[in-house]
């Protein structure tokens, strides 16, 4: 098997706030194409993870590297345009603009018309806008949100206001996708259409996702590796199997007792 | 999925058929008019009310779209406006141009000359502000541009040449400045379609703008600014890009208010101005005409503008009981009851953030959508 190139690599990462060390010596490595989980119990330093790798923390100590490039400290729009893109663990969509537009802000980034062209609507204007609307409904058939484009995004149910924050991570055209508990508050139903989801967006793009989830039995089925993390330290990493049967995973989870009862 | 193209051009020609309307009917009552009226009372509200729709459409870029709070609106219209009568002054100075007796192709040029200088001065001043004043969100951005606009107001009550209460009234430049760009009302009338057009093409500009990737960042910056930048949007960029063009058409607004004013003074773009002319009045003109939405704030400012001239000189106040007239007598209170009424019935303002459009008007509904329609 040939080894895959790395697209996330982190060094002793670590956040603190205040006196509160909040992740600590935190290692990573994401190759192409897999699909890791981040797991812990509640207030563990998962999204603070996600927020250092996004930029919206500067890490207090440590670096990232993505595909071998040091992005650190640098400007959250700037990461984006590097090839990370996230979704939020509490919706965070354009509520009052079209299920459209809010694909089509991820192509800001590469739009290359400016005001001039703007104010005198020429070719390159409306060119460039014919082009990102269809990339945009590419996104959306994706995530099977295309019937929905002129709806506004706030008017959406749950299930789908989710999967729209991640056609709208699609379009920025990333290598590593973060998704910060994707099947929060769904219900079974809604967790399959996003698992589908999830493995349609592996099959056609050759893409890294790196997950946080609650729901053991989605982790478990599609994670291929799992790093579990405890006040901000990394108690076990591993596949799914062996992560299952990981006393100090349980004993995280579910206190000492369980594990000697077990 | 039909032509983009296509459609916004056919929208293009609806919308300058319906400017082609509204300019023959200013023509047509400038003929029809008597003199005395025409020239006398609907001149300077003509000239008002561009200035009122070009203050009230640019903060509504900031307020609506960037969905940031200013409240130092008149102090970039203050350095249009005083950038504008003083250039016109200097170049009078020079002899480049008589106002009496210039043709009126050099007169346009040197309105629009003034005019456009002052935008630049007002757009590069905010620049310099929005930088540092951008970091701040809600009522401590507010609370800073307020400060900015007071600093803008006291700057000019101190510069030697622009003279401490004002260009017309005691100060060194005065009487030259009474020969300068300060209309008579003869020259308002002789050129009444430069506001009209000006407006109108600023007015085009901002559409522009806000319909294309600009407006559609700064919308989202509006709606959550951190999955903006999650989104790859760089919102410093264009925020202190939306805060420069707005204040560069207030500075428009500015030029336009010294060339149809006698005299300037820095009083009456104070944040406490007792008329109309002070910041709060057009933040309540954009929060009535529907933040987010071009066209309320031209039908509000043409409303509030109108419901203010009416106040202060329409016939029938004297008919109204005692009482009425006497509350009339602060029409500041009348703009409160309206603004509350607003409150209560319209929260979003008359229009929401809706447009309305004169092809959504004369086309089915359908094709009104944004972006196209979906296969």
């Amino acid at each position: 098997m040939s080894e895959k190139a790395v697209i996330l690599k982190t060094e002793k990462l670590g956040m603190a706030f205040g006196g509160l060390k909040a992740v600590n010596d935190f290692n990573i490595e994401i190759r192409e194409g897999e699909l890791v989980g981040l797991i812990g119990p509640n207030g563990s330093g998962k999204t603070t993870v996600f927020n250092m790798l996004t930029g919206l923390y500067i890490p207090v100590e440590g670096e990232i590297y993505l595909m071998g490039k040091r992005i650190t400290g640098m400007k959250t729009h700037k990461i984006i345009a590097q090839g990370i893109a996230r979704t939020f663990q509490n919706i965070r969509l354009f509520g009052d603009m079209t299920v459209l537009e809010n694909v089509k802000i991820s192509f800001t980034k590469d739009i290359k018309y400016n005001l001039f062209d703007t104010m005198f609507r020429t070719p390159k204007y409306f060119k460039t806008e014919q082009d990102i609307e269809e990339k945009a409904m590419e996104c959306l058939r994706i995530v099977h949100l295309d019937d929905k484009a002129l709806y506004n995004a706030k008017s959406l149910p749950y299930g789908q206001q989710r999967r729209l924050e991640i056609a709208r991570a699609l379009a920025t055209d990333m290598k590593l996708l973060l998704l910060d508990e994707p099947a929060a508050g769904m219900n079974p139903t809604e967790t399959s259409e996003l698992v589908d989801c999830i493995n349609d967006i592996r099959e056609k793009f050759n893409i890294a996702i790196f997950l946080i989830e609650h729901d053991m039995s989605l982790v478990m089925r599609i994670c291929e590796r799992i790093q579990v993390i405890n006040f901000g330290n990394t108690i076990a990493h591993g596949f799914p199997n062996e992560i299952a049967h990981n006393p100090d995973v349980i004993e995280a989870y579910l206190g000492e007792e369980a594990v000697e009862n077990a | 999925m039909t032509d983009l193209r296509k459609k916004s051009a056919r929208g293009a020609i609806i919308n300058v058929a319906g400017i082609l309307l509204l300019v023959l009917i200013v023509f047509m009552l400038s003929v029809t008019m008597s003199d005395n009226d025409f020239r006398r009372k609907l001149v300077p509200i003509m000239w008002h009310l561009c200035i009122f729709i070009l203050l009230g459409t640019s903060l509504n870029l900031i307020m609506g779209f960037l969905g940031q709070l200013t409240l130092g609106h008149m102090g970039f219209m203050g350095i249009g406006a005083y950038t504008a009568a003083l250039t016109s002054l200097a170049l009078e100075r020079a002899g480049l141009f008589d106002t009496g007796t210039a043709s009126p192709i050099l007169m346009i040029a040197v309105m629009l000359g003034c005019c456009l200088l002052g935008a630049l001065l007002a757009g590069i001043v905010s620049l310099l502000m929005g930088i540092p004043a951008l970091r701040m969100r809600g009522d401590y951005l507010a609370i800073v541009t307020l400060g900015f606009g007071l600093i803008i107001e006291n700057v000019i009550s101190n510069l030697p040449f622009a003279g401490g209460n004002g260009l017309a009234e005691g100060s060194a430049s005065s009487a030259l400045y009474k020969t300068g760009l300060g209309f008579s009302t003869t020259l308002q009338a002789q050129y009444v379609y430069f506001p009209i057009l000006l407006t109108i093409v600023s007015v085009a500009f901002m559409f522009m703008f806000i319909s294309s990737k600009y407006g559609r960042a700064i919308k989202s910056i509006r709606e959550d600014e951190i999955a903006a930048n999650a989104s790859g949007i760089n919102a410093t960029y264009y925020k202190i890009l939306t805060f420069s063009i707005s204040a560069f058409f207030a500075g428009l607004a500015g030029g336009l208010y010294a060339i149809c004013t006698g005299s300037l003074s820095t009083a009456s773009f104070s944040f406490a101005s007792p008329s109309i002319w002070n910041s709060t009045f057009i933040v309540v003109l954009v929060v009535l005409g529907g933040m987010g939405s071009l066209t309320g704030s031209i039908i509000a400012a043409v409303g509030m503008y109108m419901l203010n001239y009416e106040i202060k000189n329409g016939k029938w106040v004297a008919l109204m009981p005692q009482f009425l007239q006497n509350l009339f007598a602060f029409p500041m209170l009348i703009y409160a009851l309206v603004l509350m009424v607003f409150i209560m019935f319209r929260p979003y303002g008359l229009m929401g953030t809706y447009e309305f459009s004169l092809r959504g008007l004369l086309f089915k509904k359908g094709e009104q959508a944004i972006g196209g329609d979906v296969k």
